[in-house]
């Protein structure tokens, strides 16, 4: 075990774990965040995505050791009391089914739209298409992404 | 305990009795006290409905959510009975302990059954307020109006009083009659459909905002104090047998707390979840294989199950003459339809977290047979039920994974083995190779036409590898069970199904098998209720058929069809024949149908585009649906373009819910279409994440979703027009309407589901398209 400090939606946390201890144990198990989920724990899903850096990372195959930077989870999207617009977005569209995938599609969506905020529908197709949902949303979530990206975030 | 009363007394309408007795049980003297989770008893209104002081409502059903958003249907409907404002009502659902038992979740009766009961109480609780009223008041109830939940008398408006005012904090102490719960019911009527203002209206639905902001708490996030992590070990080759465990292998890893096995069960306990999963890797176990395979090679299974002698046959159905009718048609058309197994392949794999404190047992689960699983714990634990709870919450959805909801089991065991909370998850591979299958189908059908292209003779026969099917948290059949050793004498029978169509055909004949794989018992390869168990792959079969029929006559698909439904009027009692002639005819006007036989005319280029139908029914609910496909012929790629559904369930609580809903449903069997196959060798399965499980993607989405809600009823405006459940028919023709899409657009006909690249590929160059 080894002392671990990590800055996760603004706040620093410190946490005694193994380094190799997948983030996404970290943030369920220790910080008793519930945004990302376990999945499949080999990185193919998408459930347990963070945005670290900018970037949509799966942190069920991300080393706590190796995280530098700040991590932000689904819970830290919304500032100053205001849902982000995807999140919005995905509550007019009505979204989810059972919602357990829609971590990952809202944080891949937030990565995707804060690199390029106006997609076409081909790389909204292809910027997700790594993000699964076995209730297979994703028509609705394509939709709620357009939503966003149409509405010049 | 006082800590557990508490809870209790803030948790909602409960009907409990604290009995000072103790009881003997597996914990002796330390036992609690009998009675502590009582069935809440749906003979009391009071089990149903709180009204709170400040004029809100609390409903309490005993249903689980799969996803679809039934709560916010529920708390709709009883708002409109009662008279509330449905924003002035809450609705709790699936905890044994605090709802009254209406079975979970299953065959998409939540709103068709369930829904009736909860209609009915909530109306006498509305009859139950103006009662009170009217004593206050002086008047009789007659003399009153009521409207979101403020009661007036009608003739001095300045006399008002809430809901509130009346009861809020109380109990009605009224109670219901009704031979079952299904049936339950007090004196008051339901309206009719023409005074129901929240039903037919879309509100959002009360759960998604948790669910996109990261609120919500899930049943996989449960962590009582102290709690453990388990993992299973599960026999790396099916049907083998656990001959020792090396401990040392482990004991020395951090955080770690015990091995517990029993037979063929094998988890390993530890303080943290990685540590568990950890451990659960690095422990050496010596396993002997069977002496015989468990199952053939999954591409050899439809030839094994052609060849198998049934394990059960149902008596053929049989209309007319089919064997003179097959001898004089100008045409017999013979095809066989095959379909894999299929999985849940839940999205999250099987978990939950078990709380053995005082001696009870309490599960937090997203089991949508949160009363079943109680039971069979209760009885796989040989406790008491009334000292086992399932507390239900929400989940990944696997749509009829969780009947057979055997992480439940096992934290329950695990806990009570450790006597401390213990979490159990599955890991993806567990998931994916060990969960409950759709049965795989082989089909043969025959049909005979005439001189003039008229469906003279029809012959179906069906073969479901569904022996020993599983799906109801029985005690002896959780996959934990079966590890421990446990053997039902009589394993289920299992089904195959009927083609679910209203075709009138003069001579027909049905006959229906179910075989068995040679391993019944503690197989990765076992059957369970995956949504519409058994619709979309013998629907796959009849509504291909019926377009290589439509093909042979050179007759247009959806004309075919008609023909067909319109060649009898005997119609049962929801009017399915009817209904079933207004959704094809509606699908077809939505799509913009060309009127053209199949398949299209020779195109040139890579891509080519095609459309095709399919129709069927679940319970009453019909539904019909057309595709539009482009197939590229290079690569056999196949991207299903626009998507139409026209769908008549009845009458529609939530309309925008209710098209989510068909959304999920089409493509979930879109998916099946396209990609999903459970594959095995003749040691185990394959299929182990979504690499080797393909499933939809974001790729696949149809760039456009067409939905008409019909109401077919031959008398759409009567007051008692019936809903029936719509959690399920969306998925049942979508297979076969993309296989006749592809033929439409082809000429190819594929009979072997899925239509995976490969498979499309060679068949598109078998045929030199």
């Amino acid at each position: 075990m080894s002392t671990i400090t990590l800055k996760v939606n603004g706040a620093s946390h410190t946490v005694d774990v193994e380094p190799s201890t997948p983030l996404l144990y970290v943030l369920r198990n220790d910080l008793g965040l519930e945004g990302p989920k376990f999945g499949c724990g080999l990185g193919q899903c998408g459930a347990c995505t963070v945005i670290i850096n900018g970037v949509a990372t799966r942190s069920c195959v991300t080393a706590t050791s190796s995280v530098k930077s700040e991590v932000t989870t689904l819970e830290g999207l919304a500032a100053g009391g205001k849902l982000h617009p995807l999140q919005q977005a995905w509550i007019d569209e009505q979204v989810p089914q059972c919602g357990f995938c829609q971590n990952g599609q809202i944080m891949t969506a937030k990565a995707l739209l804060d690199r390029n905020p106006h997609p076409t529908d081909t790389q909204i197709r292809e910027g997700m298409a790594r993000t699964l949902c076995r209730c297979m949303t994703y028509y609705r979530v394509q939709a709620a992404i357009k939503r966003v990206a149409g509405g010049g975030v | 305990m006082s800590s557990r009363r508490e809870f209790l007394k803030t948790s909602g309408a409960l009907i409990v009795s604290f009995s000072a007795a103790k009881v003997a049980g597996p914990f002796g003297v330390e036992a609690q006290a009998a009675g502590l989770y009582p069935d809440p008893d749906f003979r009391q209104l009071d089990s149903w409905i709180v009204i709170h002081e400040d004029n809100t409502a609390t409903f309490f059903v005993g249903k689980t959510d799969c996803g679809q958003g039934t709560g916010t249907a529920f708390r709709q409907m009883m708002s409109d009975e009662l008279d509330i404002a449905y924003d002035k009502t809450t609705c709790v659902m699936g905890s044994t302990h605090n709802t009254v038992d209406q079975g979970g979740s299953g065959g998409s009766d939540a709103i068709q059954t369930d829904g009736w009961p909860m209609r009915r109480v909530a109306a006498e609780a509305r009859r139950v307020l103006l009662d009170m009223a009217a004593s206050r008041f002086g008047v009789p109830a007659e003399a009153l109006t009521v409207s979101a939940a403020v009661v007036t008398v009608k003739a001095d408006p300045s006399k008002r009083v809430t809901y509130g005012e009346l009861i809020g904090g109380r109990k009605f102490h009224v109670a219901l009659t009704g031979a079952n719960i299904d049936a339950t019911t007090g004196i008051a009527r339901v309206k009719p459909v023409q005074e129901l203002k929240i039903v037919g209206q879309s509100p959002q639905r009360y759960d998604i905002p948790a669910k996109a902001n990261g609120s919500l708490k899930w049943a996989t996030g449960v962590r009582p104090a102290g709690m453990l992590h388990a993992r299973n070990v599960k026999p790396p080759v099916a049907g083998a047998t656990l001959v020792s465990i090396d401990e040392s292998s482990v004991q020395r890893l951090p955080g770690f707390v015990k091995v517990v096995s029993k037979g063929n069960y094998l988890a390993v306990v530890c303080e943290r979840e990685e540590q568990a999963i950890n451990a659960a890797r690095q422990l050496k176990v010596k396993w002997d294989k069977p002496a015989t395979a468990p199952f053939p090679p999954s591409e050899d299974l439809f030839k094994y199950m052609r060849g198998a002698t049934p394990t059960s046959s149902s008596n053929p159905i049989v209309v007319g003459n089919p064997d003179p009718a097959f001898a004089s048609a100008a045409r017999v058309v013979e095809a066989d339809y095959d379909i894999p197994f299929q999985g849940h392949t839940a999205f999250g794999p099987a978990h939950a977290t078990a709380d053995p404190s005082n001696g009870q047992m309490t599960v937090y689960s997203n089991d949508m047979k949160s009363y079943g699983m109680r039971n069979g714990i209760a009885s796989f634990l040989n406790m008491p039920r009334e000292q086992v709870r399932v507390i239900w919450m929400e989940g990944p959805q696997g749509y009829g994974r969780t009947a057979a909801d055997d992480a439940g089991f096992e934290a329950a065991y695990l806990a009570k083995e450790l006597g401390r909370p213990v979490r159990v998850q599955w890991m993806r591979n567990e998931e994916t190779a060990w969960d409950t299958k759709g049965p795989a189908f082989a089909c043969t059908l025959r049909g005979g036409l005439d001189a003039q292209g008229n469906l003279v003779a029809y012959d179906y026969m069906a073969r479901s590898a569904d022996y020993n099917h599983l799906g109801y948290n029985e005690a002896d059949t959780v996959l934990i069970a079966q590890l421990m050793g446990a053997r039902r004498a009589k394993p289920a029978t299992g089904s195959a199904a009927t083609p679910s169509e209203m075709y009138a055909i003069p001579n027909r004949r049905m006959t229906m098998h179910v075989v068995s794989l040679p391993l019944v018992w503690e197989t990765p390869v076992r059957t369970g209720n995956l949504r519409d168990p058994n619709g979309p792959q013998s629907t796959f079969a009849s509504e291909s058929f019926i377009d290589e029929l439509a093909a042979a006559a050179n007759a247009d698909p959806v004309a075919f069809r008609l023909k067909l439904l319109t060649a009898s009027n005997a119609d049962d009692g929801g009017f399915k024949r009817a209904r079933s002639i207004a959704v094809v005819k509606a699908a077809a006007e939505l799509y913009g149908w060309d009127t053209r036989p199949s398949p299209k005319p020779r195109q040139s280029g890579n891509v080519l585009t095609g459309r095709g139908m399919a129709y069927a029914f679940r319970g009453q609910t019909v539904v019909a649906e057309i595709a539009e496909v482009e197939v590229n012929r290079t690569t056999g790629h196949v991207w299903v373009k626009r998507l139409v559904c026209a769908h008549d369930c009845g009458l529609v609580i939530n309309p925008e819910g209710l098209k989510r809903t068909i959304e999920g449903g089409m493509l979930h069997s879109l998916s099946r279409a396209l990609y999903e196959e459970v594959q095995f060798d003749t040691e185990k399965v394959t299929s182990v994440d979504w690499a080797s499980s393909p499933s939809l993607t974001h790729l696949d989405a149809p760039a456009k979703i067409d939905i008409v809600l019909v109401n077919g009823d031959p008398n759409p405006q009567r007051p008692d027009l019936p809903d029936y459940g719509a959690g399920e028919t969306s998925c049942t023709p979508m297979i076969a309407a993309v296989a006749n899409a592809i033929f439409d657009a082809t000429g190819v006909r594929l009979r072997r589901v899925p239509f995976r690249v490969a498979r499309v590929l060679a068949a598109l160059k078998a045929a030199r398209v």
